[in-house]
């Protein structure tokens, strides 16, 4: 399955980079050489695995949640404050009443 | 009650030193004396009163991915260039709550992608041991801030062995803790099924203590389990004798390959002897998908990061493009010049992977043979194996530039990416040097096992001595 440089800038724009044009040829070759080595996995019977994927979530993340409880901790269904060290204004370039202010862009209508 | 303040004080010194700094081995990339001698007034006054603490006056260097209030955490990222926290971490609150002063935030690899500490933003951290040699990676400045004794302790995470690699490169020990143990609420997310806060520290005694002073449950992180914390251990001494006597040690095979660095192996032999002397039970085991553990981790972890790394817009988070004309040119041109070459490698690595069409064919998969992987450990912990005994690392620390072949930099993850992906808890120690380079050994043990893994750990380094560092 060999990436192509058409993929790889497909790619980046799904991800939001913006790769220069020179760097995509360097860019293609390494992903292909990484990729190649993930081949070895298409000859790996996994048949034994019931449910793709599920079971190795189970190993990692369940086996923390599940170990003593079966099921995951959920906290009360209460409002409780997060635990912050600031203020609005202080998480924002710019602020006004209480609302965080952001830059006008080309694209946003006039009201 | 003077003496915690000194502490500190001398603490806070050595971190500012500019041997540590920029300029220097690059170890130490932000510090707030002013803050850091505060807190530890605040310690002081409530030890004085009797507060009972494991760890008062006890200075720590934080990996700078670990949120902080006082500090910046910025991943060793220029997207978060200047970013502080307006939260702190679960584990930084626990340790500070058994008196652990915060006295430096430490280098690492950009969003803790990398085993060598080259991919930081503030450039290479380099080897206290070996100046031109790497501290290995992601949390190469948390290990040479421990290794150069800059703090006795350092927190620093991991997703693949980012603890354990760097360790065993400085010659200090380093703990990966199961995943659910501690808190990951504050660590800035990387692979979220993987990541785990982890510490280095000179001694497993101290490792073990600082360890369970953050574990625990935590309502801020589900994935967090409600566990009881096992009691601080014995002190070292307790480990002398026969006191692995009716342990059980499995020696996997495939972490013993004929392309073994032959100094890796025979530090490895000599510290198996030791176990067996220790009265353990050494039996040899094997992990049959060992060899597919690279290919897995570099499929589920880059899939995971493109997703948690896409916060970092320009809106949310980072130093925002301003010369654009639409929103979507925002994001790219933010995106582009606020992240390094390797998180961009590896955001498209993960975008590929999840994309439509290939989704079954890498991630499905790799995710499938993540099961396989797992169950090769129940397997052989199932079968009466208490602990498995293995090096971390298939070489000592390499040059600094030497390793320019992405793949090739993955592969010096082999031996530890496994209790990562099955999600068990894995301590590296120092057990000897050849040519004066660290050589770390590693301890695996089942989830939530931590107490046997110190144990043996311990017994180990107990037994060992000056071996250990010679």
């Amino acid at each position: 399955m060999a990436v192509t440089e058409t993929d790889i800038r497909k790619i980046a724009d799904l991800a939001r980079l913006s790769l220069a044009d020179e760097e995509v040829p360097a860019m293609t070759a390494q992903l292909n050489s990484i990729l190649a080595h993930m081949d070895v996995l298409t000859r790996v019977d996994t048949a034994s695995v019931a449910e793709a994927g599920a079971d190795a979530i189970t190993s990692a993340i369940a086996v923390a949640r599940d170990v003593k409880s079966g099921g995951a901790p959920l906290r009360g269904d209460a409002v409780a404050p997060f635990p912050m060290d600031a203020t609005a204004p202080m998480l924002a370039p710019d602020s006004e009443d209480g609302f965080i202010l952001v830059p006008r862009l080309s694209t946003h209508e006039d009201m | 009650m003077r003496n915690i303040i000194d502490m500190t004080n001398d603490a806070a010194a050595r971190a500012a030193d500019p041997r540590f700094g920029r300029d220097g081995l690059n170890i130490v990339v932000a510090t707030n004396q002013e803050s850091s001698l505060a807190n530890a007034e605040r310690v002081a006054i409530a030890y004085g009163r009797g507060d009972p603490m494991s760890l008062p006056g006890m200075a720590i260097a934080v990996k700078d991915n670990i949120a902080t209030l006082d500090m910046p955490t910025t991943c060793g990222s220029r997207i978060l260039s200047g970013y502080v926290s307006p939260y702190e971490a679960t584990a930084i609150t626990r340790l500070r709550a058994q008196g652990a002063v915060v006295v430096a935030k430490t280098n690492m690899d950009e969003f803790a992608m990398g085993s060598s500490t080259e991919t930081s933003a503030y450039g290479p951290t380099h080897n206290p041991v070996d100046p031109a040699r790497s501290p290995g990676g992601s949390s190469g400045g948390s290990a040479a801030a421990v290794a150069a004794g800059i703090t006795e302790i350092a927190l620093g995470s991991e997703t693949g062995g980012s603890v354990r690699q760097p360790a065993a490169f400085c010659g200090v020990v380093g703990v990966k803790p199961t995943y659910g143990r501690i808190s990951r609420f504050g660590l800035v997310a990387f692979g979220s099924s993987l990541d785990q806060i982890g510490v280095f520290a000179r001694s497993v005694r101290n490792a073990a203590i600082a360890t369970y002073a953050m574990a625990g449950g935590d309502l801020n992180d589900s994935t967090c389990a409600d566990v009881p914390v096992p009691t601080i251990p014995e002190p070292v001494e307790a480990y002398r004798g026969r006191t692995l006597d009716g342990v059980t040690i499995g020696i996997p095979a495939e972490y013993f390959p004929p392309s073994l660095d032959a100094d890796v192996r025979a530090r490895c032999d000599v510290a198996i002897e030791v176990l067996r002397g220790l009265g353990a039970r050494i039996v040899d085991v094997s992990l049959p998908h060992t060899e597919l553990a690279i290919p897995v981790y570099y499929i589920i972890a880059p899939a995971e990061a493109s997703s948690n790394l896409a916060r970092f817009d320009g809106v949310r988070y980072g130093p925002r493009a301003a010369d654009v004309m639409d929103l979507r040119e925002m994001y790219q041109a933010t995106r582009s010049r606020g992240f390094g070459t390797e998180v961009k490698r590896r955001i498209l690595i993960g975008t590929y992977v999840l994309s439509h069409g290939y989704y079954d064919a890498y991630y499905k998969k790799a995710q499938s043979v993540r099961a396989l992987i797992t169950r090769d450990f129940d397997a052989v912990f199932g079968s009466g194996v208490d602990a498995l005994f293995t090096p971390t690392t298939p070489t000592p620390a390499f040059k600094i530039g030497a390793v320019t072949d992405p793949y090739e930099m993955y592969m010096s993850d082999i031996f530890t990416v496994t209790a990562n992906l099955a999600g068990i808890p894995a301590i590296s120690l120092p057990i000897g040097r050849v040519g004066g380079l660290p050589i770390g050994g590693q301890i695996m043990t089942r989830h939530f096992d931590e107490p046997r893994m110190f144990h043996v750990a311990a017994a180990l380094e107990a037994a060992l001595g000056g071996e250990a560092h010679a």
